[in-house]
């Protein structure tokens, strides 16, 4: 990690979490990004507000990606297949253990719930097993 | 407005994965790969953002008492019990999000670029939750 490497991640934090702040002050709901993607497509409730807050990350993604070359440094480690499998983990996994990593390692924790403290701790463990087994 | 003030707010979380590096899986790998050489970004993004969004709330409800804005209530502190169902959900997130490198939000992040990783997990991640629909019904989740 370079200096400019540690500040950039610190300021993007800062932006990840500014923004769940403002979506949460507007909606009073916690936005996790797996919740939010999860009730736009089988609404539940306000459908709208999520697709406004979805759309708006992939702009600002896009908008990075085009500013930025660093930003868009983007190198994939596994082969496609696999991407199908970790979706279908992904998506189970955020709906059945409640939240992903910014609605419980972001949102969660930042309100203090316990549940969310442990979610995460599971989840980078798992991760990390998975990692060194792979 | 409120709708708005929403995209703009989905704009800044965005902008905030990409600039930080977390639409990269090869980023998020070297992070969770403790054996190499460790690669701390995660770290210093997640604590970013805990920091602006768990003191922001708190200042948010010190100033409002606990209102957010259009009449609604600024979100409270819920932690359901910590179950089997939890921890289970976790485990296989964390598997999936090992095997791959992304999370939901990198993952809709990296559409913006039409990335093909981006266009076969989106839609698998559709399908995971519509299995967690049609298996467990009625789990409210954040």
């Amino acid at each position: 990690m370079t200096p400019e490497s540690w500040i950039y991640a610190l300021v993007g934090g800062a932006l990840i979490g500014g923004a769940s702040l403002l979506a949460a002050a507007l909606t009073g709901k916690i936005p996790g990004i797996s919740g939010v993607f999860a009730k736009a497509i089988f609404p539940q409730g306000d459908a709208m507000w999520r697709w406004c807050f979805m759309f708006g990350l992939i702009g600002g993604a896009a908008l990075l990606f085009q500013l930025s070359p660093a930003a868009a440094t983007y190198s994939p480690v596994k082969p496609l297949w696999i991407h199908a499998i970790a979706g279908l983990l992904v998506g189970f996994g955020t709906r059945c253990g409640g939240g992903c990593t910014s609605g419980h390692g972001v949102c969660g924790i930042g309100l203090g719930a316990k549940d969310s403290l442990v979610a995460t701790l599971v989840f980078m463990a798992a991760a990390m097993v998975t990692v060194y087994l792979t | 407005m409120k709708l708005t003030l929403l995209f703009l707010a989905g704009l800044l979380f965005g902008a905030g994965l990409a600039l930080s590096g977390m639409t990269n899986p090869a980023k998020v790998i070297g992070f969770l790969d403790i054996t190499e050489e460790w690669d701390a970004t995660l770290a210093f993004v997640m604590g970013g953002a805990l920091l602006v969004f768990g003191g922001g709330m708190l200042l948010l409800r010190r100033l409002r008492s606990g209102k957010g804005c259009y009449g609604c209530d600024l979100p409270q502190c819920e932690s359901e019990p910590v179950n089997r169902r939890l921890i289970f959900g976790a485990i296989c997130f964390g598997v999936g999000w090992g095997l791959s490198g992304i999370c939901p939000g990198p993952a809709l992040a990296n559409l913006a670029a039409i990335r093909i990783e981006a266009l076969v997990f989106v839609p698998a991640m559709a399908i995971g939750m519509a299995l967690h629909r049609w298996l467990m019904p009625s789990r409210t989740a954040r």
